[in-house]
């Protein structure tokens, strides 16, 4: 059979296409990972759009990623864990300097104070010992 | 032929790939690699990631909320720091994931004549006008506190320059009509704190700041509407003063006829009221106010620490500097740690509060280390500080940037 040239170029069109939509563009990629998959604008059918002097604005949808990082250490990472975690990721935490307990202690106040993080009286000591131990001052 | 063709085209996408550099992550991993910042006792490491949406490679400061720095070899690149590498920070997890423009309302309220409910077809039909402007984390570099204190443990890239596109807030204020009394107008943004009862992030200004014609509402940056982490569809533009001030997702404005006693006015964001917000790290019993202009800073931006230089190269030098609250007068030299300096050439002016390019040419010494040092002198005559400045809230930091290259 024999195969024209337009045919072998169209076909070689498709073929490309096929790779490098299975390859994804660079910024699907680069928005993509095992813990989300974010939408990307044209992968999904047109957004809404707002326009006004020469300027149009689309609707946005997007998600965020969640962290995959947990407090080192076991039972003793329980109460900080358990109490910090639905205001912060822990790296917020892990990635502070070290600090004396009194200095934690005053920090774990502030988020209850002013954050009114739901921190029982109880659960308090634990966490700053962690703290004090996971990020004490040298 | 058809497949010689598929490898040549794949060829040539994975060289486009490449020029995009390490933004395209050949893995998509949740963390594909990190970054050792410069932060005196650590920790140091940061993981560097591409997984938020509309966001490139970033440096992970946290997941959640939000704080994202911008990798510093970004600055290299231009005066314009392109929207996605932009910096991120976020006080409160609740951040919309979703914004329909065609539903989006801006709401403006309270010591005015006329409440207003603006949709953004509203805020596009008003005057435009366009500034360039740095936007910079009151804590940028709190990371190199010494002592070290406590919050987002930032290198030098919690800033960024864009051109920034919308409406004065004058022209909105003026559109609601602000009654006679009125002394401050208040900003809040659609995210929301996690816990009942916790503080709602809002900022205000004095009135006469919104109205002052550069304070503006901004719908693009860059040219392009706004990645929605750094603010979409609406972002408070507050040229010279520091980042908190510049609401994201900004959809009420409230005219206020007292004082903003608001937690994020009266008990944060609050510096020492003395020269440079500097105090001793044992002292107390001073006065505070709320953080406000922001002070000139320059950076070297293509030679790092790390940088070998050849015996008596002569090498090309450059960085960035801003003046702050007001231009660049001139960026300054040093090659003797300090004791002598010499003016550096300017590049383009893309105005007052815009990043500024700067230029020189050095020539390193046959063997040994070259000591640079690099300062800014802003339009009112303010000059970067060689000491550091100290607060326990790591705000502020303009110290003259200092480098020592090794000839190898």
């Amino acid at each position: 059979m024999a195969l024209s040239f337009q045919t072998a170029a169209y076909g070689a069109v498709v073929v490309v296409g096929v790779v490098l939509f299975s390859i994804g563009t660079p910024a699907e990629r680069s928005s993509r990972s095992p813990v989300t998959e974010t939408p990307v604008s044209h992968a999904t059918p047109p957004t809404p759009g707002v326009s006004g002097n020469g300027v149009t604005l689309q609707s946005v949808s997007v998600e965020f990623p969640s962290s995959d990082r947990s407090f080192p250490g076991g039972a003793a990472a329980e109460a900080i864990t358990d109490n910090c975690t639905a205001c912060h990721s822990p790296g917020m935490v892990l990635n502070q300097p070290g600090l004396t307990p009194a200095h934690w202690q005053a920090e774990v106040q502030h988020m209850r104070t002013n954050f009114k993080a739901p921190v029982a009286d109880a659960d308090v000591p634990a966490i700053v010992a962690y703290l004090a131990s996971t990020k004490g001052a040298r | 032929m058809p497949s010689s063709a598929v490898v040549t085209s794949r060829r040539h996408f994975l060289r486009a790939s490449s020029i995009l550099g390490a933004m395209v992550a050949t893995a998509p991993a949740w963390a594909n690699a990190s970054v050792e910042l410069p932060l005196p006792g650590g920790p140091d490491e940061r993981p560097l990631t591409t997984v938020f949406p509309q966001k490139g490679q970033m440096i992970l400061q946290r997941t959640r909320p939000p704080l994202l720095e911008t990798p510093f070899e970004v600055f290299d690149r231009g005066i314009f720091t392109p929207n996605e590498q932009f910096f991120v920070r976020w006080h409160w997890a609740v951040i919309p994931e979703q914004v329909d423009v065609t539903t989006f309302r801006l709401a403006v309220h309270g010591h005015v004549n006329q409440m207003l409910s603006l949709s953004l077809a509203d805020v596009l039909s008003m005057p435009r006008v366009e500034l360039a402007a740095v936007n910079q984390c009151s804590g940028n570099s709190r990371g190199l506190f010494q002592p070290r204190v406590t919050g987002g443990e930032w290198f030098n890239g919690a800033m960024g320059n864009a051109k920034w596109t919308g409406v004065r807030l004058r022209d909105v204020l003026d559109r609601a009509g602000v009654k006679a009394g009125a002394v401050c107008v208040r900003f809040n943004g659609l995210d929301q704190p996690v816990v009942d009862g916790a503080p709602d992030y809002m900022k205000s200004i004095d009135l006469d700041h919104a109205r002052d014609g550069e304070v503006m509402l901004a719908y693009q940056m860059n040219g392009e509407q706004l990645p929605l982490l750094n603010g979409f569809p609406l972002r408070l533009i507050v040229p010279g003063w520091y980042s908190t001030y510049w609401v994201k997702m900004l959809n009420d404005i409230e005219v206020l006829n007292a004082p903003d006693d608001n937690y994020w006015m009266k008990t944060a964001y609050r510096i020492p009221d003395t020269p440079r917000a500097n105090v001793q790290p044992d002292e107390t019993g001073f006065a505070t106010v709320p953080i406000n202009r922001m002070v000139p800073r320059s950076f070297f931006t293509n030679v790092t620490a790390a940088t070998k230089l050849s015996p008596s190269a002569t090498i090309p030098l450059r960085g960035i500097a801003f003046g702050g609250d007001s231009g660049v007068s001139l960026v300054e030299l040093s090659i003797d740690g300090g004791q002598s300096w010499k003016k550096v050439q300017l590049g383009n002016d893309e105005g007052t509060y815009s990043f500024r390019r700067w230029n020189a040419k050095v020539t390193a010494p046959a063997s040994g280390k070259l000591s640079l040092m690099v300062r800014c002198t802003n339009t009112k005559g303010v000059v970067q500080p060689d000491q550091p400045n100290w607060n326990s809230a790591g705000f502020m930091r303009n110290v003259i940037e200092s480098i020592q290259l090794s000839v190898a």
